[in-house]
């Protein structure tokens, strides 16, 4: 499935890609590509913009129509590209330094004004890019380049703060949780308006090894053990939650929609035209 | 012919506008700022009239961007600003000329730095236009001295934009931002409208950032039109991938610098007054230029030999024609509301053909034609 997944929906000719091996960002391409295959979505009519980063790189392999901009502007890009073009299906695939730090205001902007834009942030807790600096997300206590003694920043949800921000669909999964991821990226292109995916990546070069989180596959294993699903959750106690993370859907609620709103301000004057 | 209802009196800012429209613009992103907030709300109210949009940003950067984003969907696109504003849109306006997207960015200067004198007019950004975002890259900048030429100047932005495929500036400042006047409005038809060239439909060898043949710059597709190409701010082939190539980076940045530079004759324009029997030439712009126009007939009126010249283009700056001015001239005074920017070019231009004189000011307040004149009898 995947090499016909390649086929389709890459630019086969620009791979392999810059990605360290052990990677998650790899994965939840695929998720994304394969969410783009189960909707059926016209290739020409799909607009991927990123901003800078490692997960940023994404769209430079996928064969629609791309926009690798600045670092954290990738929102406000694509906004303009939305407002353009309504018909174009529009997904920002973003990281955690890059949506959540830089790109913040952006990010939370775009999701007040629920305009129709599908964010994925792979969210690997580290600036890897640059090396291994600690990120929005990066948890408390632990280590980083720039943390030589312990990060002392509290970190981030970044689903939910795209949910409270005004994003009408917001959910969470992992590189391991691939059936899920894909399903919310999915429920995401389909919900009309914000939707954000928080993708848990794993970065064995920076975050895994700097904190000793052992080998790719013990980093998957984490993933896999950490993630508790948010309808699951409600029946564990906090010491049960303790050391875990929650994955699922946090929001999936219908609301105007932002370019549908200014068509209402376009058909106004249509007479006059 | 004038119609009776193409009289206007207006602002600049609102002329601005009012250009852009008659340009095509059809998106506008930008973030209110004093003194360019007009430009804002007039476009707001009249680009849904003509099937544009407005979207009014979460800050400057983002309404730098979505302009960018808008052009590469196939919309012309505009975003003004002032001083912090024109700060902060620096790096898009980078990624704007590496990746070719053509738009325009509007600069109604304010004094500064910083917060500075918000509602005081000034003309500091203009070294600003040309080196504010990092790296080389080409720069076109404009700047219009009357009402009626911020219409024509705005239109002329966006036809640069989309033939040379690069942001372009118009710098005005506030005091012809602000100032209202009399204004004749073109008919539609006297309006010359230059759009970017597209590749064929269905071009199955599209390269975007490949030039044709007989072209000034690759052929721009719309995101949508169905050719499902690559954009990015990094150095890229023809293919419009990145590369690490030094061969491929010296190939895009001298194709960048070039096709500004090999058509200096095109972009340039330019205002001369009284120069063929000048003794002192008084070197303006923008708003200043009104005064020295002021000053230069008081003078004459004196019998003094006093020539001006206005460029109209700064940014690529009039280089050979003030070269040759210089080699007539006892003098050269250039007039402009700031602490010696655009001096700096007429020095680097004139080198010891004549002495250069500057009047500047740093206050918020316009040079007045007395301050012009005291200087030319001063150098006399």
């Amino acid at each position: 499935m995947s090499s016909q997944l390649i086929n389709q929906y890459y630019r086969a000719e620009k791979l392999p890609h810059i990605w360290c091996p052990g990677c998650g960002h790899g994965i939840i391409t695929r998720a994304v590509s394969q969410a783009i295959h189960n909707m059926g979505l016209d290739k020409d009519k799909v607009c991927i913009v990123s901003g800078i980063g490692c997960s940023s790189r994404a769209p430079g392999y996928m064969d629609f129509n791309t926009l690798h901009t600045t670092h954290g502007r990738a929102l406000a890009f694509a906004t303009g590209v939305k407002m353009a073009r309504p018909e174009l299906e529009v997904i920002v695939i973003s990281g955690d330094g890059d949506a959540a730090a830089i790109g913040g205001n952006h990010l939370i902007h775009a999701a007040r004004r629920n305009i129709n834009i599908t964010t994925i942030v792979f969210n690997n807790n580290i600036y890897g890019m640059t090396g291994g600096q600690y990120s929005p997300t990066t948890p408390t206590g632990d280590l980083a380049t720039t943390a030589p003694f312990g990060n002392i920043d509290k970190s981030f949800d970044i689903a939910n703060l795209a949910a409270a921000a005004g994003a009408t669909y917001a959910a969470r999964a992992t590189a391991y949780h691939v059936p899920q991821l894909t399903k919310y990226i999915e429920n995401g292109i389909k919900n009309k308006g914000f939707s954000l995916v928080e993708a848990i990546s794993v970065c064995p070069t920076y975050y895994g090894r700097k904190n000793k989180k052992g080998t790719v596959v013990d980093q998957m294993n984490w993933l896999k053990d950490a993630a508790v699903d948010v309808k699951a959750a409600q029946k564990l106690t906090p010491e049960q939650m303790e050391g875990k993370f929650l994955i699922g859907e946090f929001k999936n609620v219908t609301e105007p929609e932002y370019t549908q709103e200014y068509q209402k301000i376009l058909d106004r004057f249509k007479k006059e035209r | 012919m004038m119609k009776k209802n193409n009289v206007k009196f207006m602002q600049g800012n609102e002329a601005c506008v009012a250009g852009a429209i008659a340009a095509g613009m059809k998106f506008y992103a930008g973030y209110p700022i004093t003194p360019s907030t007009e430009i804002a709300e007039v476009s707001a109210q009249l680009l849904p009239k003509v099937g544009g949009k407005f979207i009014q940003m979460e800050d400057e950067i983002a309404g730098m961007a979505a302009a960018i984003g808008g052009s590469l969907a196939g919309l012309k696109s505009m975003t003004a600003t002032s001083g912090p504003g024109f700060s902060l849109k620096q790096e898009n306006i980078g990624y704007a000329a590496i990746a070719e997207i053509p738009c325009v960015i509007v600069d109604v200067q304010r004094g500064g730095p910083s917060t500075g004198l918000p509602t005081a007019p000034s003309q500091g950004d203009i070294m600003q236009a040309k080196w504010g975002t990092h790296g080389d890259h080409p720069v076109i900048a404009l700047s219009p001295s009357s009402v009626r030429e911020t219409f024509d100047l705005t239109v002329r932005c966006f036809n640069l934009a989309e033939k040379y495929r690069t942001p372009v500036m118009l710098m005005l400042d506030e005091v012809v931002g602000h100032m209202r006047e009399k204004i004749v409005i073109p008919d539609a038809s006297e309006i010359e409208v230059i759009d970017r060239i597209k590749p064929e439909p269905g071009d199955s060898n599209y390269q975007p950032y490949k030039v044709k043949e007989g072209q000034i710059v690759p052929a721009m597709a719309a995101y949508g039109d169905g050719f499902r190409f690559h954009v990015t701010g990094l150095i890229h082939d023809e293919s419009g991938f990145p590369s690490n190539s030094h061969e491929v980076a010296d190939k895009l940045m001298t194709r960048l610098m070039k096709k500004v530079e090999d058509n200096l004759d095109d972009i340039i324009a330019f205002e001369e007054n009284h120069i063929e029997d000048a003794e002192v030439v008084v070197l303006s712009y923008g708003g200043t230029a009104r005064s020295a126009k002021s000053a230069m007939k008081k003078a004459r009126e004196m019998g003094l030999k006093v020539g001006m010249f206005r460029p109209i283009t700064i940014w690529p700056f009039p280089e050979k024609r003030v070269a040759e001015i210089a080699k007539n001239v006892k003098a050269i005074i250039v007039a402009e509301m700031n602490y010696g920017q655009l001096v700096l070019e007429v020095e680097r231009v004139v080198k010891n053909a004549a002495p250069i004189y500057h009047v500047g000011k740093i206050n918020g307040e316009v040079i007045t034609p007395d301050e012009i004149l005291a200087k030319i009898k001063e150098v006399l």
